[in-house]
C-alpha cells in the first residue's frame, strides 16, 4: 500500500491526476490492483454562528452555520456544538459511508440543510462509546470557512494497492522508492527527506561494543540516543501509519516503522538498559530459545540468525526483537539497529516460525546497503524532533557488505536489437536520465552505474533494455517476425512416435485420454507384469498421489470407472504417456481399453461385440502400421490381474514388448480388454516401403482341417503349415474352429484354407497336391493332429 | 395368317408371367405351333404361290417373335420394378456409426499450436518427466534459494537434485546444450509438468505446458511480439488482438505478460475477462543471458526469445470449459465433439 499523500514529501505530484498516473505506471510495469481515494462531495468547514434549542426537543438544536458562500440552517443533536465552533459539515448531496445520502429536510418542523459530522460518521474513525460521547469532531479556531473537510485533514489522500511481481516487489513497497518509479515515469526529481541531528559529545563506543560472528550479517550499524521521552506520535506519522494500516503506539515505536516504510529498512530499538553493553551477532543454536515481542516462546535452529547480549538471545535477527529488550514507556535509552541479514535464511527462519512479520517479509527480499546507512541518520533525525532524544557520537558498525558498484556497458543499438525498436543515443541518455541511472557516455559507448536501490537489476544489458523498453512502452513495438532461415519442423524423437500411434489409434476407434503420473501404491500394484519397483514420493501430498506408476492401465481402468458411473456403455480407450521406475528409468507407453461394442447398430442387427480377438486385432494393426508385420507374436501367458485363460505376452522379436489379456472378473465383473506396449520397443528402425506386385496367374485355393488337442495353439500349427508350405503357400487363414458333435470333449477341430500361387507361372495339380499332402503330414507328425474327414 | 396373329396378341394380353409366355411361344412357335404347321401347308400349293406364301409366312414368324420379345421385357421390367418396389428401405432409419475416436481436449489443442508452429520451422520435442535440479531450476537463472521458486512448489524426488518437473523449460536446456552455443534452435516442448497445487477447478498438481524457444543471432522484443501475434489469431481468430505487458521472469529479460482481447465480450469487459476485455494466456520474454551463457550460447552473438502457454487454460478459454479437472478424468460424452476438424 503505498499513499500518494505520503509521497509527495519526496516528488512533486500536486498537478497529477492520481487515477491516470496510476494507468501509466501499470501500463510500465507496476501494477497497481486498486485506486482508492478518501473523497467525500460537498463536506466542507463550517462555523457556528447561532446555536439555539429547538422548541419541540430537549436535545436537538437549531443552528446556523457559515459554509463560505452563504449561512445555513441545520438541525444538530450532539451535546458539543456550541458558537463559535469549526465543525465539519455535510451538505444535501454528500454521500456518507454505508450510502447515506445527506437531503434537505424538517426536523420536527424545523428547516435542515445538512449535518454536522462526527470523524465515525464518515469512516474516519472506529465508532467506539468513546468516540460517540466525544459528539461532533471540533475543529481549531483557524479552520479555514468553506474549505473542502477531508483536504483541511489532509484526509483526502489517495491509496495505490500494489500488487508487483517479485523483482520490485523490494524498492517498490517503500514510498522513496516508489517516488523513484513515479519520477521516471513523469520525467521528474526526487528529493530526499531531511536527516539532520545534533550529537552530544558522549561517544556510543564508550558504552557498547559490538561483534558479528555470522557470514550471514554482512552489515550492522548500531546508533545510540539518550533521554528519550515515550510519548503519542506527531498527527502525520499516525495518520500515514494509519494509511498504511498499521496502528499507532507511541512516537519510538512508530518512527521505526515510519523509517522502514520510508527507505523499506526495518530498524530494530533495544532498549540500552535492559540490553546491557554488548552485542553479538552469531547463528542460533539448535533448541535455542527465545520469547518474541508478541509474547510467544520460539524455538530456534542452527540456521537462524540470533542478536545476543554476548549470551542469551534478545532478538530473531531479521524476524522480531525479544521481549527482554522491548521498547516501553519507560525507556529512556535506545540503541538503533540497522543492519542487512541473508535474504535466503531470513525467508527460511520466517518459515519455519510461521512467523512473517513487516520485518522479515522485506529482509527475505534484500536491501540496498545505502539505504541501511540513510535509514539510520533518518531514524535519528526524527527521535530528536519527536522524542526529545540526545544522539551520541560516533557509529558501531560491521561492514562486510561488497559495495563494488554494479556497471553495464553497452551501445544504444545492442538495446534496439533486443527490442527490435530505433531508438538513437539521445533517446538512450534520455530514459537513463529518467530512471536516475547515473551513466559515462564517449564514443558510442554508455557505462551505466546501477543505484542499489534497484536490487533487481544486473549487470547485462538486458535489464537496461527492459527498463528502456517499458518506458517507451511494449505497446508501441511493431509486431514483426523472426527473419529465420526457412527449414522444416518436425516431431523429434519420441513425440513422432507418440503422434503416430495417437493419430492411428484414433483412427481406429479409441479415444484418447489423460491421466495422472502419480498414483496411490495400490493402484500401483495393480497389472504389476513387469518386474518393475516403484519410485516413490520422499513428501507427497497425499497418499492418492505418492506413487509414480510403472502401467497406465489401471489409470484406464479409472477411466472406464468412470464413464461407467455415466451410463456409458461401450468405452474404448487408449493413453500414451512416460513410466518411471524405481530408479527412474523412462519408458513411454501406450495403453488401450475397450470394453462394450465396437461397432453396433441395434435396429439393424449390427452387432461387433469386443473380445480378445478384437482387441488383438487392434494392436496387430498398430504394430503392422508401425512396420513391425512377421516380427510380433502373442504368448499366451497369465499374467496379474489379467484373465489366466484369456491373456498373453505381446513379443516382438521374441521379445515381451506388451501385455494383452481380458481384466481379471475378481477384478472386475465387466468384461473389459486391456493390452499395454512399450512405445521404447516400436522406437526401432523398420524396413522401407516396397512394391509387390500381385501374381497374374491363377491361385489354387485348399482347405484343411485338423482335429487336436483343446489346449493346442493354432498359431503353432500354422507354423509348421507355413514351413511345410515353403514358398508357394501364399496366404493361410483358419475359416472355422469347432468343438461338440463328433469331436472329443478334449478335441477341438481348426479348419485352414490355404492359398497356393506361383508369380511367374500357372501352377499344376501335381506339384501342390505334393506340397498338401506334405503338409498334411507334418502337422499330423509334429502336433499330434489328425486331418479331419479322411 | 392375320386370324393367327390377332389370337397371339389376344393370348399376350393375359399373361403375367415369364412360365406364360413360353407356353405361348410353343403354341404358336413350338415344333407344333401353329405358325410352325403352316410351312407344312407350303408343299400342297400351286408353284406360283409358294413364293407369296412363303414369304408371308416369314414376315408372319418375324412379327410373332416381334411380339413375343416385347412381351417378354414388359414382363422382366414389370418384375424387375416389383422387386426394386420390395427392396426400397427407411433410409431415415440410423447408420451404423463408424468407429472413431477423439483426441483429448488439452492434446487438440496442443496439436494445433504444434502444427501452425512446425509450419514456422518450429521443431516439437519432449524431454524426461523426472529432471535434474540444474536443468528445472539452475541453468535457467533460478539458483537455489531464489525466491521465485517458491511460486513453483515442486516435487522433489530425491533429495534436492531429482524432480518432477515443474516447468517444460528444462527441455530448452537441454536443446541448447545439444546446439553446443552453434545452431540456431526452433522448437516447442509442450509436455507435462508437476507442481505441489491442490486440485481444484482451476488448479491441478499435473498440467501441461507449451513452452517455445527460439535462438538467433537477429531476434527481437518485436519478432516475439508477431509471433505471439500469429499463434492468438490461429487459435482464437483473425479478430483477436493483442498486447504485452511489462513482468517478471528469472529466465527471461525483458519479461511480458502477454494478453489477448477477451473473444466472448470482444472486449467490452465481461466475467472470463473480469471486466478488463483482456485476458492473460502467456508469459514470455527474451531469454536472460545467464541463461544463454549457462546453456553454452554467448550472448554478445546469440539472443532469443521464449515464451510459454498453459495449455489447459487455453483449452478452457477456447473452448468455454470452466473446470480443468474435465481435462483428466475424460468423459467420452464429452471428448467425442473434438473429433472433428476446426471451424475455419
Amino acid at each position: 500500500m503505498i499513499s500518494l499523500e505520503w509521497v509527495k514529501d519526496y516528488i512533486d505530484i500536486s498537478d497529477e491526476d492520481l487515477e491516470e498516473l496510476a494507468v501509466k505506471i501499470t501500463k510500465a510495469g507496476i501494477n497497481i490492483e486498486k485506486v482508492i481515494t478518501n473523497k467525500i462531495n460537498n463536506l466542507v468547514v463550517g462555523e457556528v454562528v447561532e446555536c439555539d434549542m429547538h422548541p419541540d426537543s430537549d436535545h436537538l438544536h437549531i443552528c446556523k452555520v457559515n459554509i463560505g458562500k452563504e449561512t445555513t440552517q441545520i438541525i444538530c443533536g450532539a451535546d458539543n456544538v456550541r458558537k463559535g465552533l469549526k465543525v465539519i459539515v455535510a451538505l444535501p448531496g454528500a454521500i456518507l459511508p454505508g450510502d447515506f445520502e445527506i437531503k434537505k429536510s424538517k426536523i420536527r418542523g424545523e428547516e435542515s440543510n445538512g449535518m454536522i459530522c462526527a470523524l465515525y460518521e464518515l469512516g474516519l474513525e472506529e465508532k467506539t462509546q468513546e468516540a460517540y460521547d466525544r459528539g461532533i469532531e471540533e475543529l481549531p479556531e483557524d479552520a479555514p470557512v468553506g474549505m473542502e473537510a477531508l483536504k483541511y485533514l489532509k484526509l483526502d489522500d489517495t491509496l495505490y494497492e500494489l500488487d508487483i511481481h517479485k523483482h520490485r516487489n523490494n524498492d517498490c513497497y517503500y514510498h522513496i522508492g516508489f517516488a523513484y518509479e513515479i519520477a521516471c515515469i513523469l520525467n521528474k526529481k526526487v528529493t530526499l527527506p531531511d536527516a539532520p541531528y545534533s550529537e552530544i559529545e558522549d561517544d556510543i563506543n564508550n558504552h557498547f561494543s559490538l561483534k558479528v560472528e555470522t557470514e550471514k550479517c554482512p552489515y550492522y550499524l548500531a546508533k545510540m540516543v539518550t533521554d528519550v521521552k515515550v510519548g503519542p506520535s506527531p498527527e502525520f506519522i499516525k495518520r500515514r501509519l494509519n494509511a498504511y494500516g498499521m496502528r499507532s503506539i507511541n512516537n519510538v515505536v512508530d518512527i521505526s516503522n515510519y523509517v522502514m516504510l520510508e527507505y523499506g529498512q526495518p530498524l530494530h530499538f533495544f532498549d540500552k538498559d535492559t540490553l546491557g553493553d554488548k552485542i553479538l551477532v552469531r547463528d542460533a543454536k539448535e533448541n535455542e530459545e527465545v520469547v518474541t515481542l508478541d509474547g510467544n516462546l520460539r524455538t530456534l535452529k542452527e540456521t537462524d540468525i540470533v542478536i545476543t547480549d554476548g549470551e542469551k538471545p534478545v532478538c530473531v535477527a531479521g524476524v522480531m526483537g525479544g521481549e527482554n529488550t522491548e521498547v516501553t514507556e519507560n525507556t529512556k535509552t535506545i540503541l538503533i539497529e540497522s543492519a542487512i541479514f541473508d535474504s535466503v535464511s531470513i525467508r527460511n527462519t520466517a518459515a519455519h516460525l510461521d512467523l512473517r512479520s513487516e520485518a522479515s517479509i522485506r529482509y527475505g527480499k534484500g536491501l540496498s546497503y545505502e539505504y541501511t546507512e540513510k535509514a539510520i541518520e533518518r531514524a535519528c533525525h526524527l527521535l530528536e524532533k519527536y522524542a526529545g532524544a540526545k544522539v551520541l557520537t560516533g557509529i558501531v558498525k560491521h561492514d562486510k557488505i561488497d559495495k563494488t558498484p554494479k556497471v553495464t556497458t553497452f551501445k544504444a543499438e545492442e538495446i534496439n536489437s533486443l527490442l527490435g525498436i530505433t531508438i538513437s543515443e539521445e533517446d538512450v541518455k534520455t530514459e537513463l536520465n529518467r530512471l536516475d541511472f547515473p551513466f559515462e557516455y564517449s564514443d558510442g559507448l554508455f557505462t551505466v552505474t546501477i543505484p542499489t536501490r534497484r536490487l533487481d537489476i544486473d549487470e547485462n544489458v538486458n535489464d537496461i533494455a527492459e527498463e528502456v523498453g517499458r518506458l517507451y512502452g511494449y505497446h508501441n513495438l511493431v509486431s514483426t517476425l523472426p527473419t529465420c532461415p526457412i527449414k522444416k519442423g518436425e516431431y523429434k524423437g519420441d513425440v513422432k512416435y507418440r503422434k503416430i500411434l495417437s493419430k492411428r489409434l484414433r483412427s481406429l476407434g479409441l479415444n484418447e485420454t489423460k491421466t495422472y503420473t502419480l498414483t496411490s501404491p495400490d493402484m500401483a500394484k495393480l497389472f504389476k507384469y513387469e518386474e518393475k519397483e516403484n519410485a516413490v514420493l520422499p513428501n507427497p501430498m497425499s497418499i492418492d498421489k505418492s506413487v509414480l506408476r510403472t502401467t497406465l492401465i489401471p489409470s484406464l481402468i479409472n477411466v472406464y470407472d468412470y464413464n461407467k458411473a455415466r451410463k456409458v456403455k461401450d468405452v474404448m480407450l487408449y493413453e500414451i504417456s512416460k513410466t518411471y521406475d524405481k530408479d527412474y528409468n523412462e519408458e513411454s507407453k501406450v495403453a488401450i481399453l475397450m470394453k462394450g461394442n465396437y461397432i453396433i447398430n441395434e435396429w439393424n442387427n449390427t452387432k461387433i461385440p469386443v473380445d480378445f480377438y478384437l482387441t488383438k486385432g487392434i494392436i496387430e494393426n498398430i504394430l503392422d502400421y508401425m512396420g513391425f508385420k512377421n516380427r510380433y507374436t502373442f504368448e499366451k501367458n497369465p499374467l496379474p490381474h489379467l484373465h489366466p485363460g484369456i491373456s498373453a505376452s505381446i513379443m516382438l522379436d521374441r521379445k515381451q514388448i506388451g501385455v494383452i489379456g481380458k481384466v481379471h472378473p475378481s477384478l472386475k465383473k465387466d468384461d473389459i480388454y486391456v493390452a499395454e506396449l512399450s512405445l521404447n520397443a516400436l522406437m526401432t528402425k523398420v524396413k522401407p516401403i516396397k512394391f509387390k506386385e500381385a501374381s497374374k496367374y491363377p491361385e489354387v485355393i485348399k482347405d484343411m482341417a485338423f482335429i487336436v488337442k483343446k489346449e493346442t495353439m493354432s498359431e503353432s500349427i500354422e507354423n509348421i503349415i507355413k514351413r511345410a508350405g515353403g514358398r508357394l503357400l501364399t496366404n493361410i487363414h483358419v475359416f472355422d474352429v469347432y468343438t461338440g458333435e463328433n469331436v472329443k470333449e478334449d478335441e477341438k477341430s481348426i479348419a485352414y484354407s490355404l492359398t497356393f500361387s506361383d508369380p511367374n507361372r500357372t501352377l499344376t495339380e501335381e506339384e501342390v497336391t505334393e506340397v498338401f499332402n506334405n503338409i498334411i503330414k507334418n502337422v499330423e507328425e509334429k502336433m499330434d493332429a489328425k486331418l479331419r474327414d479322411k | 395368317m392375320e386370324n393367327i396373329l390377332e389370337q397371339l396378341k389376344n393370348d399376350l394380353q393375359t399373361i403375367k408371367k415369364e412360365h406364360d409366355l413360353n407356353e405361348i411361344k410353343t403354341k404358336y412357335l413350338g415344333k407344333k405351333g401353329r405358325i410352325t404347321e403352316l410351312s407344312s401347308q407350303i408343299k400342297d400349293l400351286p408353284n406360283e404361290e409358294k413364293k407369296n406364301f412363303g414369304a408371308n409366312l416369314n414376315k408372319l414368324k418375324t412379327e410373332a417373335n416381334n411380339l413375343l420379345d416385347t412381351k417378354k421385357v414388359e414382363i422382366e421390367t414389370e418384375i424387375l420394378n416389383k422387386k426394386l418396389e420390395e427392396e426400397s428401405i427407411d433410409i431415415s432409419l440410423p447408420a451404423t456409426k463408424i468407429p472413431m475416436g477423439a483426441p483429448n481436449i488439452i492434446e487438440k489443442i496442443v496439436e494445433e499450436v504444434e502444427e501452425l508452429l512446425m509450419s514456422m520451422g518450429y521443431d516439437v520435442v519432449d524431454g524426461p518427466e523426472i529432471e535434474k535440479d540444474e536443468y528445472n531450476f539452475e541453468m535457467l537463472n533460478l539458483p537455489k534459494g531464489h525466491p521465485a521458486r517458491d511460486a513453483q512448489d515442486t516435487f522433489y524426488i530425491q533429495g534436492e537434485e531429482l524432480l518432477l518437473r515443474s516447468q517444460t523449460s528444462p527441455v530448452q536446456v537441454r536443446t541448447m546444450l545439444e546446439g553446443k552455443g552453434e545452431k540456431p534452435i526452433r522448437m516447442i516442448c509442450p509436455g507435462k509438468t508437476y507442481r505441489r497445487d491442490d486440485d481444484d477447478a482451476t488448479h491441478s498438481h499435473q498440467f501441461m505446458q507449451i513452452e517455445g524457444l527460439l535462438i538467433d543471432k537477429n531476434v527481437s522484443l518485436s519478432d516475439l511480439k508477431g509471433t505471439f501475434d500469429v499463434i492468438a489469431k490461429h487459435l482464437f481468430g483473425e479478430d483477436c488482438k493483442t498486447r504485452f505487458r511489462p513482468s517478471y521472469y528469472p529466465f527471461t529479460e525483458p519479461s511480458v505478460e502477454t494478453d489477448i482481447s477477451c473473444h466472448s465480450c470482444k472486449g467490452k469487459g465481461c466475467n472470463i475477462c473480469k471486466n478488463t476485455g483482456w485476458i492473460t494466456v502467456s508469459g514470455a520474454g527474451m531469454v536472460h543471458p545467464n541463461v544463454l551463457k549457462n546453456c553454452g550460447y554467448d550472448p554478445k552473438e546469440w539472443q532469443g526469445f521464449a515464451f510459454g502457454f498453459g495449455a489447459e487454460r487455453l483449452a478452457m478459454l477456447k473452448y468455454g470449459i470452466d473446470d480443468l479437472r474435465a481435462f483428466y478424468m475424460t468423459d467420452i460424452r464429452e471428448t467425442k465433439n473434438f473429433d472433428r476438424k476446426e471451424a475455419e
